[in-house]
């Protein structure tokens, strides 16, 4: 790497030698900054930035941090190593700062040092700085750089980093006050491409001498952005109902298996979820101490200890409580709900009253852009494993011996008795599974709510919404009523607000048992109507 | 079916029981000298009227619970609308005093800036509307759930969850300031009740013995709805609904009917609480409360009217108890209770000191309710 970097301050001082000789623009403009005038380095800023000298970064960003140096007419670069650099021919020059005064600057400079780095990066070997660059001078429209611009256009190879570059230009294009009307027009266009807040700002400040069919074009692609936003805006929406659907589908999905195939209401089904993201936080507490390397890998090693915990605990709460209310649902109910208190103040009294730090892997951090809309990562997990939990229950039931066990007392408990299944067995394991997932779902839930006993308060109610309104005894329900609540809420709340829209559903959901008050995808027969 | 006397020796009991408490309470208040160990000081008036109208929202929940079989999670919701019915009252009737002295517009109006008082609130200042308001919206709003609820035959846990779905969505609008209810302070900073000053000692004896009065009455009213032939059949209702239906009972009009009473009975008790305590806010629709009073008539024992008056005192005496003592402890006694008593004592202290005292004595305690039949027909 030294050797490497060697090289590379040799040939720059190779270059910075020829232009020496040659004694372009760059030489003539640096002794400009030795004359402690703000106006002087303002103008040698621009110079030594159009020069398209490869030392004119170095300079630029020397002035902005302090390090450009003056001294008896000459100037110099302090590296971060505190070595001196001539600026002019880019060789070094001891490390004696003595006499040296730094070029002060002032806020008129800064702008100017600002601009004059955005339009010198444009032409970086590093695409992602060139976009950096790009974005930057969109944002500052400073004609400067239109020279610069051009020539980054011409040279560049990315799409996406042209793109960018091209609507810099159309940004800058748009507001210079001598623009041709079909330079104009032709930015528009790229604008109405862009179709962002962004350009939909741009276009409604155009210049007061804009010609008729300049401003006539720029309504039509105000109004072309605008649908374009609008239509993202719902797909946005759409998806945030997706990402709470699948929220609630988790929360849901062990009540509905335990509803399903006992009759039995769990209030402390949310306390399960809340157990399996205090697993979460152990299981990184225990990694950040002894096995730090493996922390991007914490959620996945949570998950089974969290389905193992909750599952446990929800076997343990069957076999010491549940049984014995056989025929008494609102007893269980009742008793449940004692549980849930015991848990939640349990878990108070080992972990605190106050919300627990649950990190986030870097692989779930950062965003996806996919038009106008941006969708995080944690957000698209969470949406594939409620997905892919939904899956692999819908196949253990459907493919598994426990599974068909656990649907034959769903559907009859007492001739599935008779056939010889210990239907007492089914109860605990399907109460235990049902639990597990429960667990499960905290450990995604750890990474969008905050971890805290009351956790699983938050959601009890809006479990049993989904399925109540999605039915008994059947998962398919229980997804379309988690989504269909998830995407209706989210729908609501732009026009009703987040609470009204919450009211709205929840008397909704009520006048809807009135008509089918076993929910949406109920069994039929004699068995479920005692 | 022999319809049993209005007085038999539970009813003697509870009334003489109290009586007693009307009196002695205020005498021991007033009479007794400080100091002495006969003296209940001043703070423990209004905290006892506090637990006799728990104890009368707890007989209204006994009332459907216990004699026809309907678990509601949203008794809640009844208490405190009933509240709000009080509340805005006590409200109009600071008057000028409020912090902003606006003679109109309660205080927390004006700091939202409106202009003019919304047309819901007009009427409150008198108290005869106000107090047929505790009656009536509770009343309403159960006539017109369980219209919906019973004609389509939602029951059991179904329906416990959409009482619950109901106080919640309740505390979520009461919890918005638009609602023009105070939003999340709710209504509260009373000045007077009636012309006396709701913090003076002698108001508070005042309103303790009139709670008092209400929870002799509603208990009377319950003692009557259970023995009368309509009692009779709110127990069929419970035993075997379907059973019932066949032999030609409309069954959904008589818990519609019931549902409604016992709404009633908690606004009733709402109403008497809110200036006791001093303060209704969205928190008393919280579902965990509901929850809390159908433990207290569990405690006590479903399906004798005597029991929730004992569950609600003997559960929330410790809860104070507990929240002064052991704060940490009390959800673990709590949640302990719930399962305690689902588990080992069904039918509740009443249920188990009756089936005592039917052990040794061989001899049926009058008032209590009929056996549940088997669950032959369902």
């Amino acid at each position: 790497m030294i050797f490497l970097r060697n090289i590379l301050r040799a040939l720059v001082l190779l270059l910075g030698m020829a232009s020496a000789a040659l004694a372009g623009p760059y030489e003539e403009s640096l002794p400009k900054f030795a004359n402690d005038s703000y106006a002087d380095t303002d103008a040698a800023i621009g110079a030594v930035a159009g020069s398209g000298n490869p030392l004119s970064i170095d300079v630029v960003e020397a002035l902005r941090d302090g390090r450009l140096l003056v001294g008896s007419g000459q100037v110099f670069v302090r590296r971060a190593s505190g070595e001196l650099v001539n600026a002019a021919t880019g060789q070094a020059w001891g490390n004696q700062t003595g006499e040296l005064k730094p070029v002060r600057v002032n806020n008129r400079v800064r702008r100017a040092i600002e601009a004059a780095l955005g339009s010198l990066t444009l032409l970086s070997s590093d695409a992602a700085k060139r976009l950096e660059a790009a974005r930057a001078v969109f944002r500052s429209r400073d004609e400067a750089a239109l020279p610069t611009l051009e020539k980054a256009i011409a040279q560049e190879g990315q799409p996406h980093v042209r793109n960018a570059l091209e609507s810099a230009r159309a940004a800058i294009l748009l507001s210079k006050q001598d623009a041709l009307p079909a330079q104009r027009l032709a930015a528009i266009e790229i604008l109405q491409a862009r179709g962002d807040q962004e350009a939909l700002a741009l276009l409604s400040n155009l210049p007061s001498h804009a010609t008729p069919e300049v401003i006539a074009a720029a309504g039509k692609a105000t109004d072309g952005i605008q649908t374009r936003l609008a239509f993202w805006e719902a797909v946005q929406n759409v998806w945030y109902g997706i990402s709470l659907g699948s929220v609630l589908l988790l929360a849901a999905i062990g009540l509905a298996i335990t509803f399903g195939t006992m009759g039995v209401i769990n209030m402390a089904h949310g306390e399960m979820v809340m157990l399996g993201a205090y697993t979460t936080f152990m299981v990184q507490e225990v990694i950040r101490i002894y096995f730090p390397g493996l922390f991007g890998a914490s959620l996945l090693i949570a998950l089974p200890l969290a389905f193992l915990v909750a599952g446990l605990v929800g076997v343990f709460i069957e076999r010491t409580v549940i049984r014995f209310l056989y025929g008494r649902p609102l007893e269980t109910l009742l008793a449940t709900w004692g549980i849930s208190l015991i848990l939640q103040q349990g878990v108070r009294t080992i972990f605190g009253p106050t919300n627990r730090e649950v990190g986030t892997p870097a692989w779930m951090s950062g965003a996806l852009d996919i038009g106008a809309m941006s969708l995080t990562y944690n957000r698209i997990a969470i949406v594939v494993f409620a997905f892919a939990v939904f899956a692999i229950l819908l196949l253990v039931l459907r493919y598994t011996s426990l599974g068909l066990y656990v649907r034959a007392v769903t559907q009859n408990r007492r001739m599935a008795g008779s056939m010889g299944i210990r239907t007492s067995r089914i109860d605990a394991l399907a109460f235990g599974l049902g639990s597990g997932v429960a667990g499960i779902a905290g450990v995604a839930l750890s990474q969008i709510d905050n971890v805290s006993p009351n956790l699983g308060q938050g959601y009890i109610i809006d479990s049993f919404m989904v399925v109540v309104f999605g039915g008994v005894g059947n998962l398919w329900g229980t997804l379309v009523g988690a989504m269909t609540l998830g995407v209706a809420n989210k729908l609501l709340e732009p026009y009703a607000g987040a609470v009204l829209g919450k009211i709205a559903l929840l008397i909704a959901i009520i006048v809807f048992i009135q008509r089918r008050p076993r929910g949406l995808f109920a069994l039929k027969g004699r068995a479920v109507e005692a | 079916m022999r319809t049993q006397s209005l007085f038999d020796r539970q009813t003697t009991l509870v009334l003489s029981l109290l009586t007693a408490a009307a009196i002695l309470v205020p005498a021991m208040n007033v009479l007794a000298p400080p100091g002495s160990a006969l003296h209940l000081s001043d703070h423990l008036v209004p905290l006892l009227g506090k637990y006799v109208c728990f104890a009368l929202l707890a007989l209204s929940v006994d009332l459907i619970w216990g004699f026809c079989g309907i678990l509601s999670l949203g008794h809640g919701a009844f208490f405190a609308l009933g509240g709000y019915a009080m509340g805005m009252y006590l409200m109009r009737q600071i008057g000028s005093r409020g912090v902003y002295g606006d003679p109109i517009l309660p205080d927390f109006m004006v700091f939202l800036n409106w202009k003019e008082l919304p047309w819901f609130w007009h009427g409150f200042d008198w108290f005869p509307f106000a107090a047929l308001m505790v009656l009536l919206v509770p009343g309403a709003l159960a006539l017109f759930f369980g219209w919906f609820a019973f004609r389509s035959r939602v029951t059991g846990v179904y329906f416990s969850i959409i009482t619950q779905a109901m106080t919640f969505a309740l505390m979520l609008a009461f919890f918005r300031n638009d609602m023009g209810l105070g939003g999340n302070n709710g209504l509260t900073d009373f000045k007077e009740i009636l012309g006396f000053p709701v913090q003076a000692g002698s108001t508070r004896i005042v309103l303790f013995v009139l709670s008092v009065l209400a929870l002799a009455g509603g208990y009377l009213l319950c003692r009557w709805v259970v023995g009368s032939t309509f009692g009779k059949v709110l127990v069929a209702v419970r035993d075997a609904e379907s059973r019932t239906r066949f032999l030609g009972y409309r069954v959904e009009h008589y818990k519609l009917a019931v549902f409604t009473l016992s709404a009633m009975l908690a606004g009733v008790a709402g109403g008497l609480y809110v200036p006791q305590v001093g303060i209704i806010n969205p928190s008393e629709f919280a579902p965990a409360n509901s929850i809390e009073v159908v433990i207290w008539v569990a405690v006590g024992g479903r399906g004798t009217l005597a029991g929730p008056i004992v569950g609600a005192l003997l559960v929330n005496a410790g809860k104070t108890w507990f929240t002064g003592a052991l704060p940490e402890f009390w959800l673990f006694a709590l949640g302990s209770l719930f399962v305690f008593v689902t588990l080992f004592m069904p039918r509740g202290i009443l249920g188990a000191a009756g089936s005592l005292w039917e052990r040794s004595s061989r001899r049926l305690l009058a008032g209590r309710s009929p056996e549940p039949v088997t669950h032959a027909a369902e």
